[in-house]
């Protein structure tokens, strides 16, 4: 995606260094992504009010995404749909970083803690990913508390293992065998010494899971294990639109699929360009 | 040590990290589910009334009230003895449902991953030979706006654009009704295969082709290729002699490595074209209730992914050392 990106921005903003380019990306691309969300919760229900005289229409200029079969316009529900999806995976990715802070600093810790996470990491990823996340929302009891929990606690692994490698990396360092023989304590040496050279790779981290969160959300409550038929979420409008694919209806699944595909771009391009700040030895590429 | 001895350890480690594997799997899915708000009694009689005698009968019979520790041993008893118990929607024993869809399933799965690692091979080696220009540019736009895309979403436009409007496939991609599985012709059989299939390795395409773009970088960077070129190398010869042999491998271990997220999006991919596999089966056993058989999968796809992990494990240990070197070196 960048080098399409890169592309267009040459002849868009060709008088700015390549820090204020990203910088510029990351600002715009937030700012999208935060209009969906805020426009999202301030919309209420009002503008989904069925309307029978006008189902089932094509896209137009006054429907962009076209109606349903109740007469709702489906650009409104979309965007519900994109803000609710953001929610959900931005609070279970929160979760499984909290979940992945821990744990790396337990692999710290010893030895015996060390192999322990690692052995859970290769337990939670020995399930299929899928698989995994509706046997956790089945165990919930289904509804938004399921898929939320079956998210947050299958994305950690993947990340939990770059911060091990990190930290098992940082603990070869001078300074931290100088702390160790001055006496300071595990704990001590864990919060202070390496908790904040993982802040980085953990904040990167977080946003790149997002992208993974949001579309694990959408395919589990596509499938009927997540969010609740009521709620305006992606996933129960692209397993709705399923029941009108013969009809030809064929804007009830292109809209609000690409939507979804746009938003976990926009995701995918903020950590990108986040990750070029951050570890400058990539935007050299 | 000697290759021998090293082989026996291997098979001997692995042999005890599947056996550990699956005992924690077990008894950790039995309990979320014992713990879940499913009522077995419930999802047996589904929507048909009945006596409160006969609903105590059936309590004593699936056990309501005997503690979840003696079910479990029970249940992992059974399972030992090759017993996974009687499906409650279909009313067969599990294994067979199992058996039957795992292996509708397999030729689904087995059929994309290697369309979409050959493919995906292929693109990457385009791309990478051809670095910056813009066959690479596209084929790095599209792997990534393949990599956002949902897999459900990616199947329903394959399916409105090549069911509804060319008419190309039938829309519900089921064996017709009342037609048993002995007669349906390969015809039939594989029209009911191609879109998903494809669907499946489109998805799985991406990755691949990213990791041998960047190997194949890697490689082209390489002293020896320069080395190469000084003799006057030079094309498609530099590139099939020096940059394909040393890309090869790690990219046959990454698909492997996959199988996970393989197993993942066949899910999705069978419940849209509503084709009789394992995933559909999951998705109906774990709507329904259906305790056993939905264990039975969760068993059998984390068998699954296991020995697609372990074939990535002999390649790294006894094919190409490498790898696991520069793992370490990580």
């Amino acid at each position: 995606m960048s080098t399409a990106v890169v592309t267009v921005n040459r002849g868009l903003f060709g008088g700015l260094n390549l820090r204020k380019k990203t910088l510029l990306i990351i600002g715009s691309t937030s700012l999208l992504l935060l209009a969906i969300v805020v426009s999202s919760v301030f919309l209420g229900e009002e503008p989904l009010q069925t309307n029978f005289g006008s189902k089932n229409l094509a896209p137009s200029l006054e429907h962009p995404f076209g109606t349903d079969w109740m007469g709702r316009d489906m650009f409104i529900r979309t965007l519900e749909g994109l803000g609710l999806s953001i929610l959900v995976g931005g609070l279970a990715s929160t979760i499984s970083t909290l979940l992945t802070v821990i744990l790396g600093l337990l692999s710290s810790a010893g030895k015996t803690a060390d192999s322990f996470v690692s052995w859970l990491v290769d337990l939670f990823l020995s399930i299929p990913h899928l698989l995994l996340i509706v046997l956790i929302s089945i165990g919930i009891g289904g509804g938004a508390a399921g898929v939320i929990t079956g998210v947050a606690l299958t994305h950690w692994p993947s990340l939990t293992r770059v911060v091990r490698a990190e930290t098992k990396q940082l603990k070869t360092q001078e300074y931290i065998h100088i702390s160790r023989n001055l006496g300071r304590s595990k704990w001590w040496i864990a919060t202070r010494h390496i908790l904040p050279h993982l802040v980085p790779q953990i904040l990167l981290g977080t946003i790149l899971m997002f992208p993974h969160a949001i579309l694990h959300e959408a395919s589990v409550t596509f499938l009927g294990f997540g969010l609740s038929p009521h709620e305006p979420a992606i996933g129960i409008i692209l397993s709705e639109s399923m029941r009108y694919l013969s009809a030809g209806y064929w804007w009830l699944a292109f809209f609000p699929g690409l939507s979804l595909l746009i938003v976990v771009l926009a995701f995918d391009m903020i950590g990108e360009n986040l990750g070029k700040l951050i570890n400058p030895k990539i935007a050299h590429e | 040590m000697s290759n021998n001895e090293k082989i026996a350890s291997f098979i001997g480690k692995k042999a005890l990290r599947l056996t550990s594997l699956l005992i924690i799997v077990c008894f950790a899915s039995f309990m979320l589910i014992q713990y879940s708000p499913i009522d077995p009694v419930r999802a047996y009689i589904g929507e048909m009334p009945v006596t409160a005698e006969h609903k105590a009968k059936l309590e004593a019979y699936w056990g309501v009230n005997t503690p979840p520790q003696e079910k479990f041993l029970n249940w992992a008893g059974d399972i030992l003895k090759g017993d996974f118990g009687t499906s409650l929607i279909y009313r067969t024993p599990v294994i067979d449902v199992i058996e039957e869809r795992f292996t509708a399933s397999l030729i689904l799965m087995g059929i994309s991953w290697l369309l979409s690692g050959i493919m995906g091979f292929a693109l990457g080696i385009i791309a990478g030979a051809n670095q910056g220009t813009w066959v690479d540019k596209a084929i790095k736009t599209y792997c990534y706006a393949l990599a956002a895309a949902p897999t459900f979403w990616l199947a329903l436009l394959l399916l409105i654009v090549f069911s509804v409007y060319l008419g190309w496939f039938p829309i519900g991609l089921r064996v017709p009704i009342g037609v048993t599985a002995d007669n349906v012709t390969f015809f039939d059989w594989l029209k009911r295969l191609i879109l998903p299939a494809i669907t499946l390795s489109l998805l799985d395409i991406a990755k691949i082709t990213m990791f041998t773009r960047e190997k194949l970088i890697e490689v082209l960077s390489s002293d020896y290729v320069l080395f190469a070129k000084a003799r006057g190398e030079k094309g498609l010869d530099l590139i099939l002699r020096h940059g394909v042999r040393n890309v090869a491998l790690p990219a046959i271990t990454l698909q492997f490595l996959g199988f996970s997220e393989l197993f993942g999006g066949t899910v999705l991919v069978e419940q849209v074209f509503s084709y009789p596999g394992i995933g559909q089966t999951a998705v109906s056993a774990g709507l329904k209730s259906d305790v056993p058989l939905l264990l039975g999968i969760v068993i059998f796809s984390t068998l699954f992914v296991f020995f697609g992990n372990l074939i990535a494990d002999i390649i790294y240990e006894f094919i190409d050392p490498r790898i696991k070197q520069q793992e370490a070196l990580v």
